[in-house]
């Protein structure tokens, strides 16, 4: 990342009808970097894209491209690469022609093109699928063959919308993988619209959490992840608990149940203000060992492998979501002692 | 067995007729009679040196094409508006564009008339023309709107990232996936033109008229087989284009594709 902007929203403003897809949307999206997009469905997220992309025009604000203020040039004149989550590759078209069309329509000579192409398809490790057609191939295939066709005309950004929605797991896994390796290969800007936050928090540079058209937390993965700047983002990434109390100082905090909890927080806390906190399961910790050990009582437990899943009661009715990591078999009903860090918890705004 | 029976006399009585022009084209007396009383190919060579029939065949050629080759562009572009875009009175339009369905010929052949008239424009075979374009338009504009709600727009938008103008969107990727239903629409235009009889009557003169007019006046007239004869060589040349039309241009296997998706 060199840190210079490439593609820049500034103040971005869609309507459809009554609803406000986008409400002034500010963005700078570096040279080099995967930027995702994540937030729920109808957050505003493939609006942007599409803004960006120029397929849709804003009703206000602008889009620039490298400084240039591209807000009411068409698709066709930006010069950016799109991967569609249906791939949208061409039917009546074989892979080659799919490939080359973006290069065809820049009237590059044959020979060229075709180069260009045999490359582009290497590149996804599709070399020999030229021939044929985008019905004969598996889901991922046709997945790769948009890559190459996006990528081909060396565009200056890439705009990935969903593109592993329609995959089914496994493949997914894979494909997200690859996928940052070819972006870091080619080393070319991306904007990853997605509604998967562990496809966002794995793969991006930076992740802009989107809800009801507006961004709401921009940062790093682990910004996002462990210091969310709402309660929407904290709830949206990840699992997390909540556990409601009364300040008692700036660093304590009585739950309904009577236990005092010590916590400690990016701002203090105003004595006796009514307060949210958050704790991801990950930071539950089995045992006592810490200031805050309290007992609870195992509701539910959900063997996933590598960890299991525990719902746990405090007493007062607190439930806490907790994992923990090991085959260890663990029974509804069964009683432990939990470790809540001070430093485990966020407040929810 | 039961249903076999029901579809065989169904196929018979719908292809009666068809075998029964046939065998009295063949009929060598001066008379429309079933069943034939000898053989004779006479009437064929009467159908064919016919002067009339000859120019109701060129007037049918002519306005056939003109009409289908007006009604496609025409219909697309219906079939395109009405299916994309957020057209306002979407379904006062779409009745309207259909209406010559439902439209009695007769009133549709009848105001043609008084409006041609009107611009003294009866002996023109433009108006003929016109007319079929309209009648023919509802089977076009069906055809072609069905591949439209086909087409994923996505791929629209997929051709203008990748650098394609509008115009060369529409002829790279719009057309070319709208074949199967311009075909289809193709086929319908010229069957349904090439038939088109009632609207004609009213608006064609002795020089304009097509060939259904022509064969409908001779019937009049005459009654002698040379109407079988060409009846018969009418329903084989439809044959033949629908034949040819399905072998070059790979109808069944379009159809298959569209159904598919």
């Amino acid at each position: 990342m060199t840190g210079k902007t490439v593609v820049a929203l500034e103040g971005v403003t869609k309507a459809y009808g009554a609803t406000r897809a986008l409400d002034g949307i500010d963005l700078a999206v570096q040279e080099g970097e995967l930027l995702s997009l994540l937030g729920p469905s109808g957050c505003g997220k493939t609006s942007t894209l599409n803004i960006v992309a120029g397929f849709v025009e804003p009703d206000a604000g602008r889009v620039l491209l490298d400084g240039r203020d591209v807000t009411r040039q068409p698709a066709w004149r930006r010069g950016l690469g799109v991967v569609f989550q249906s791939y949208a590759l061409f039917p009546h078209m074989t892979v080659a022609e799919n490939v080359a069309f973006g290069l065809r329509e820049r009237g590059m000579p044959r020979r060229e093109a075709e180069a260009r192409v045999a490359e582009a398809l290497a590149l996804v490790r599709l070399p020999s699928a030229g021939a044929m057609r985008s019905s004969q191939l598996s889901g991922g295939m046709q997945q790769r063959v948009a890559l190459a066709r996006a990528l081909v005309i060396r565009p200056r950004v890439l705009l990935l919308d969903e593109p592993l929605a329609a995959l089914d797991r496994k493949l997914r896994e894979e494909m997200r993988a690859e996928l940052r390796e070819i972006q870091r290969a080619v080393g070319i800007t991306t904007i990853f619209v997605t509604h998967d936050q562990h496809e966002a928090l794995g793969l991006s540079d930076r992740v802009a959490v989107m809800n009801a058209g507006r961004i709401e937390h921009l940062g790093t993965p682990r910004e996002v992840y462990q210091r969310p700047a709402t309660g929407f983002v904290a709830d949206f990434i990840g699992a997390s608990s909540a556990l409601e109390g009364r300040a008692l100082d700036g660093a304590t905090v009585e739950l309904a149940g009577g236990q005092r909890i010590a916590v400690r927080l990016s701002r203090p806390l105003e004595a006796g203000a009514w307060v949210r906190l958050l704790i991801r399961p990950e930071r539950v910790e089995p045992g006592d060992g810490g200031p805050n050990t309290l007992p609870a009582r195992v509701t539910s437990a959900m063997f996933l492998g590598d960890h299991s899943e525990v719902r746990l009661e405090l007493p007062g009715g607190v439930r806490v979501l907790a994992t923990v990591r090991g085959a260890a078999v663990i029974e509804p009903g069964e009683r432990l002692t939990v470790t809540l860090p001070p430093d485990a918890f966020l407040e929810a705004p | 067995m039961i249903a076999r029976l029901v579809v065989l006399a169904l196929v018979l009585f719908m292809t009666l007729p068809t075998l029964v022009v046939v065998v009295a084209s063949v009929n060598s007396t001066a008379i429309l009679s079933f069943p034939p009383q000898g053989l004779s190919l006479r009437w064929y060579e009467n159908a064919l040196t016919y002067p009339q029939f000859r120019r109701a065949a060129v007037n049918s050629l002519v306005v056939t094409a003109a009409s289908a080759a007006l009604a496609l562009p025409i219909g697309t572009a219906a079939a395109l508006a009405l299916v994309r875009y957020p057209v306002r009175l979407r379904g006062l339009w779409n009745t309207a564009l259909l209406s010559p369905l439902v439209i009695p010929g007769v009133a549709a052949g009848l105001g043609l008339l008084i409006l041609a008239a009107r611009l003294g424009l009866l002996a023109n075979r433009g108006v003929l023309i016109a007319a079929h374009v309209v009648l023919v338009l509802p089977f076009v504009i069906r055809s072609v709107m069905v591949s439209v709600a086909n087409l994923d727009p996505l791929l629209e938008r997929a051709a203008a990232s990748l650098g394609a103008r509008p115009r060369r969107v529409f002829r790279r990727v719009t057309l070319p996936l709208l074949r199967p239903g311009l075909f289809a629409a193709l086929l319908f235009a010229v069957i349904v033109s090439a038939n088109e009889f009632v609207v004609s009557l009213f608006v064609s003169t002795r020089v304009t008229e097509i060939l259904p007019v022509a064969m409908f006046t001779y019937v009049v007239n005459y009654t002698d087989p040379t109407m079988a004869a060409l009846s018969t060589l009418f329903v084989a040349a439809t044959f033949a284009a629908v034949f040819l039309a399905d072998r070059l241009l790979h109808l069944a296997r379009v159809f298959q594709i569209e159904e598919h998706r």
